[in-house]
């Protein structure tokens, strides 16, 4: 019997996050280390502005766009973070989160068969998505030696007539690596150079560390009008559940990712909405306490993993660390479960993020220093059995 | 203020070796920084933070609020540093508005307080007036919150 399900779907593989998620749920006392999102409870005094805002019965549907008060607010922040201007009345989209932005923007713009780049390893959803739109997800290898950096020579060699959009995202998702500013006035000049649109999912430039500051490729000379900036409050503000994203860039590509979202989503959460406006106006306080809670955790972890001989890079960005498993002779699945069965830490198969993540597991710390400490522990008692 | 000196105030408990891991700094160094404040009084003690309302039901916290007349030489200081010398008094403040020192004193009973407040404290010279205030209960105290629980509860693994 033929599957009732579209070819197109049924060719998408399952995330491996979720293979791994479901053996770690049947297991109790886990310490996680899997975990995308902050351990942080969204600061209170965004969660009493939402409390605030259900009290005066704001429950209604908003503009497809947003309301206008935040994409005001988007607008006022990314003028200051990001040295970007845009006009909140037709530049900016509201979104169910910087995933919904992806889909849209990628709907928006691919033809069938049109190319897109992306690096790997990345987060889970690239490649997928570009398929689900019609479009041909093209790989464009990063490397540890490199520091996960993307270079132009790599992108050069996929480029090809039919490439219509290179897609980045830094700080990157699972590695942790950012990008200079030199490098990204490059991968600028090389767009400009195909004629690419730029898809920029910038939604970890609030982590960056040791003072360093985060660029975005939208604010180079000549780039606005092709790129399309998605941010949004989940991991700087510690809102992963309130599904608040942003799409940003030029006027005709919003008004036609809107015209999709209008369709499906219709428009983002109001309560998601209102908070997402104090944390924008009043909540830069908030993310340097968890931006400097988080660079001590990194500390504390590359230096645990360095001390136990586990090559480690030390990541400028994100809540993640990449350490290199290669030399103990395991896949990086055999190695996350054998970890997890053996010892109940929760990491996630660097191949989870592509099949250049062979080699390597994702650790999060965006934990506790307690769990994370115990965690560290009982990874140096897995290695010393292996040695 | 320094990232070793907030460490220090969550927990002083971490070891050194612990805290020149998180700070990227070498033991040596944090051991210099600590010796440092400590000998320059910027550190001024370490302490466990209790919840004494829960090992200590029947203790009594009055706020009292003093009016004082100021001294030619020295204004409050001799006065506010007289009454800050008492076992019982846990803080003092020098306050601007209507009143001038805040005293905060512990006691096991209300007679207790009372007989700091009426036999010591406003009998002292230079006390024009004490008003008594009682807590009635505490919901956080030196920035730590009493009798809420947050808990973060997140999928076992996420993208």
């Amino acid at each position: 019997m033929t599957s009732r399900i579209s070819a197109t779907v049924q060719q998408i593989p399952k995330s491996g996050i979720r293979d791994f998620f479901e053996i770690v749920q049947t297991m109790s006392d886990v310490i996680s280390l899997g975990i995308g999102e902050p351990d942080f409870v969204t600061p209170w005094h965004i969660r009493e502005a939402a409390i605030y805002a259900l009290e005066k019965g704001k429950t209604s549907y908003t503009s497809n766009l947003g309301t206008p008060r935040l994409r005001s607010a988007i607008a006022t922040y990314l003028a200051q973070r990001l040295q970007v201007d845009y006009n909140p009345t037709n530049e900016i989209l509201v979104t169910v989160g910087v995933s919904e932005g992806i889909d849209l923007a990628l709907r928006a713009l691919i033809n069938p068969g049109d190319e897109v780049l992306y690096h790997e390893p990345c987060y889970v959803s690239y490649g997928p998505t570009i398929t689900l739109a019609g479009g041909r997800p093209i790989v464009v290898p990063t490397r540890a030696e490199e520091n996960f950096s993307l270079n132009v020579a790599d992108l050069e060699k996929a480029v090809t007539s039919k490439t219509k959009i290179l897609m980045i995202n830094f700080p990157t998702n699972p590695t942790g690596a950012a990008i200079s500013a030199e490098k990204l006035a490059e991968l600028a000049r090389f767009c400009e150079k195909h004629n690419l649109i730029v898809l920029t999912d910038e939604i970890y430039s609030e982590l960056t560390y040791d003072g360093a500051t985060h660029h975005s490729i939208a604010a180079i000379p000549g780039m606005k009008n092709r790129t399309i900036l998605l941010h949004g409050v989940s991991k700087a503000f510690a809102m992963t559940g309130w599904r608040i994203g942003f799409a940003c860039g030029p006027a005709d590509i919003i008004e036609a990712m809107m015209k999709i979202h209008q369709y499906s989503i219709l428009c983002a959460p109001i309560m998601g909405q209102e908070a997402a406006v104090e944390a924008l106006e009043r909540g830069a306080l908030s993310v340097i306490k968890m931006r400097n809670e988080y660079e001590r955790r990194r500390n504390f972890v590359v230096a645990a993993c360095r001390d136990m001989g586990l090559p480690c890079l030390m990541p400028q960005g994100a809540f993640y660390i990449f350490p290199n498993i290669a030399k103990y002779g395991m896949t990086s699945k055999e190695f996350a479960l054998q970890f997890l069965q053996e010892k109940k830490v929760a990491v996630v198969p660097g191949t989870a993020f592509g099949a250049s993540g062979e080699g390597f597991v994702r650790c999060s710390y965006a934990t506790s220093m307690e769990k994370l400490k115990i965690a560290m522990e009982r990874l140096e008692e897995f290695l010393k059995e292996r040695k | 203020m320094d990232a070793l000196l907030q460490l220090l105030q969550r927990d002083d408990r971490t070891s050194p070796s612990e805290l020149a891991r998180q700070l990227n700094l070498s033991e040596k160094e944090v051991m210099t920084k600590i010796r440092q404040w400590e000998s320059d009084g910027i550190i001024l003690g370490y302490h466990a933070v209790i919840d004494r309302e829960r090992i200590d039901p029947d203790l009594v916290t009055a706020v009292i609020e003093v009016k004082v007349t100021p001294e030619r030489q020295g204004g409050f200081d001799r006065t506010a540093q007289r009454i800050a010398r008492f076992e019982e008094v846990e803080n003092v403040y020098l306050m601007s508005g209507g009143y001038d020192v805040l005293v905060m004193v512990n006691g096991q009973s209300l007679r207790d307080v009372a007989n700091f407040v009426t036999n010591k404290l406003s009998t002292m010279d230079g006390i024009q007036s004490c008003t008594t205030r009682f807590r009635l209960k505490t919901y956080k105290e030196n920035g730590i919150l009493h009798g809420v629980e947050e808990k973060c509860e997140r999928l076992a693994v996420a993208p």
